[in-house]
């Protein structure tokens, strides 16, 4: 179990992580997931108490991070996999991680055969490994103290379609034995097959939150016609909360926070005619994530500005 | 309870027994550990004795017959000891922030004075333990030197020349320490030392050869000039309270001030 709650973090005048609450829960795999700069990572460092909150409060294990007695054996971490010393070999950085918890020696030989790192790779420096190498060892050396709880900032990162694939199953395996997964990623297909619960944060703040099936759920209907502005008129007019959507490929499509048929009277009534009509969800998590975090996206195209105005 | 039963989540938690703190003595053995499990690390420490045995053999070859006597062995190899000591306390401390290992090495133990603290005692450690082994590879020299002139070993330095002398490096080796903990930067940390040890102790030297106010306070300001008393053997009690108060102001001071910048730190 992992909470977060009114977790603040600025940087002189900038706030990094904006008031953000959840909880990821024990058995189930959360998916912490925002755009480039979202506030991800420095949730993450705040939650295992490398960076200090500026306010608001997070626990693991319902305690404090600093409280727990030993953290490698309830907590396991990776926040970064390049962040180890580049001459100590992958085996030396897993011993120093099983030596600290005070775990039997075999563990490291068990890591290593779990990660898939091989005798000669792990005997090589860190310096001279590929990217995925590392990840590998950062997810070993984060499991290696068996822990009930996992912090991964983005734990794909670098492997393979194989390697993607296995952590895939070996998180799941994880949240299935009882485990708090929680993940972060800025890529929603790599989320979406593998999260129970969705955390979306854009700019410091949670943008939507919820099981993977409600968010789905809640992602209403889709709607296609030559007359966009007269329909979003229509529907705003009826209280109906609507907007531009490109998740059929066009700009001719709405969005609309309502059942297909509740839509469908609407336009009769206002006498629009209808090019398609359907439920959102198969439109999937992405367009969802883009529509989430489209106030907060870099990529605000010259067009959308240009019909803004 | 029910609810629990009813549940979509048919997990049962494992009930595992809480987990003990981790022991201080761990910590030191992995600290010692990490000295040396890198090649920089391994060759750093291996110098210690090498340069010991080089500077030895100069002693060996290059010193007068009538300096072929103990204390000139001392002498000669506490030189690079001063150097290479407080470089592996500065490595020490600064290596968790310059390659990025502190990020795991302060999530496993999230105290980060306790970490600090199992450095600091290896540190102390590794100043004893080396300034024995130079000791014992001086002594080596020593009777190498006189059976080579066919003469009777001469042990010109007491017990307590050695112990002060130990404690001159080892204070050495802490000023490194307190550079690592307040700029936590190898490079950085590094330069500052040789600045402290090196270009400030000429300055001070300067500045008490010109300024009459200087001179006054000196051995109550100037942790060098203080230290510089241990080399002669024996201390007076005013001298004892010059090193302990120019040590407060340059050592215990700013090592306090940047444990405490140092907790609040953010680790990325
Ligand atoms: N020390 C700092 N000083 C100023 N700004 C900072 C600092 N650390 C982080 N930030 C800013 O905080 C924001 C959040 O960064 P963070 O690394 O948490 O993003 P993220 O969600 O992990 O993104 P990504 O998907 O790219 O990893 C960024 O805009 C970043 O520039
Ligand atoms: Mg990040």
């Amino acid at each position: 179990m992992i909470t977060v709650e009114s977790l603040t973090k600025t940087y002189g005048g900038f706030r990094a992580v904006d008031d953000v609450t959840f909880t990821a829960r024990p058995g189930r795999v959360t998916g912490f997931l925002g755009p480039n700069g979202a506030g991800k990572s420095t949730s993450m460092r705040v939650m295992v108490g490398l960076t200090p909150a500026t306010s608001g409060h997070t626990t693991v294990c319902g305690r404090s991070f600093a409280d727990l007695p030993n953290p490698g054996r309830e907590v396991g971490v990776l926040l970064d996999a390049s962040a180890q010393h580049a001459g100590r070999t992958g085996r030396e950085i897993l011993t120093i991680a099983q030596r600290t918890m005070g775990l039997p020696r075999t563990r490291v030989e068990e890591m290593l055969d779990l990660v898939s790192l091989t005798p000669s790779e792990a005997d090589r420096r860190v310096r001279n490994y590929s990217l995925g190498m590392r990840q590998r060892l950062g997810i070993g050396t984060a499991l290696i103290g068996d822990p009930d709880v996992l912090i991964l900032d983005e734990p794909a990162n670098g492997l393979d379609p194989a390697g993607i694939r296995w952590m895939r199953d070996l998180l799941r395996g994880y949240a299935d034995q009882g485990a708090t997964v929680l993940l972060s990623s800025h890529l929603l297909h790599e989320i979406e097959v593998i999260a129970d619960d969705l955390v979306v944060i854009g700019n410091g703040r949670i943008v939507a939150q919820g099981t993977k099936a409600e968010l789905l759920a809640s992602a209403g209907t889709l709607v296609r016609t030559r007359d966009v502005p007269g329909l979003s008129a229509a529907l705003t007019a009826a209280g109906v909360a609507n907007t531009e959507s490109s998740a059929m490929g066009g700009r001719d499509t709405l969005r609309v926070e309502a059942e297909a048929e509740v839509v469908g009277t609407i336009a009769l009534d206002a006498r629009i005619a209808l090019l398609e009509l359907r439920a959102a969800e198969g439109a999937g998590l992405e367009e969802m994530f883009l529509e989430l975090t489209a106030d907060n996206q870099r990529e605000i195209t010259a067009a959308d500005q240009g019909e803004a105005a | 309870m029910t609810t629990i039963a009813m549940s979509p989540d048919p997990v049962v938690p494992r009930d595992r027994a809480p987990f003990p703190p981790i022991p201080f003595g761990r910590l030191v053995s992995v600290e010692l550990r990490k000295c040396f499990d890198t090649r920089a690390g391994f060759w750093l420490m291996a110098s210690i004795g090498i340069t010991a045995l080089l500077a030895t053999g100069a002693v060996l070859l290059w010193a007068p017959d009538d300096e072929q006597v103990y204390s000139s062995f001392a002498a000669a190899i506490g030189i690079p000891m001063t150097v290479i000591l407080p470089i592996i306390a500065v490595l020490s401390v600064t290596s968790e922030w310059s390659q990025r290992n502190g990020l795991t090495s302060f999530t496993l133990v999230p105290n980060r004075n306790r970490v600090i603290a199992a450095k600091g005692a290896v540190t102390l450690g590794i100043a004893i333990v080396s300034m024995l082994v130079a000791m014992a590879i001086g002594a080596v020299g020593n009777v190498a030197g006189s059976a080579i002139l066919g003469i009777d070993p001469v042990w010109d330095a007491t017990f307590t020349d050695l112990s002060l002398i130990v404690l001159a490096q080892t204070l050495g080796m802490f000023v490194g320490f307190m550079l690592g903990v307040v700029i936590r930067h190898s490079a950085g940390a590094i330069v500052a030392y040789f600045v402290y040890s090196f270009v400030l102790t000429g300055l001070t030297q300067l500045l008490a050869e010109t300024q009459q106010w200087f001179r006054d306070i000196q051995q109550w300001v100037d942790f060098n000039y203080a230290q510089s008393a241990l080399f002669n053997g024996s201390l007076t009690s005013t001298q004892w309270a010059h090193l302990g108060v120019t040590s407060v102001i340059w050592l215990v001071i700013p090592m306090a001030l940047g444990l405490w910048a140092l907790m609040r730190s953010e680790v990325k």
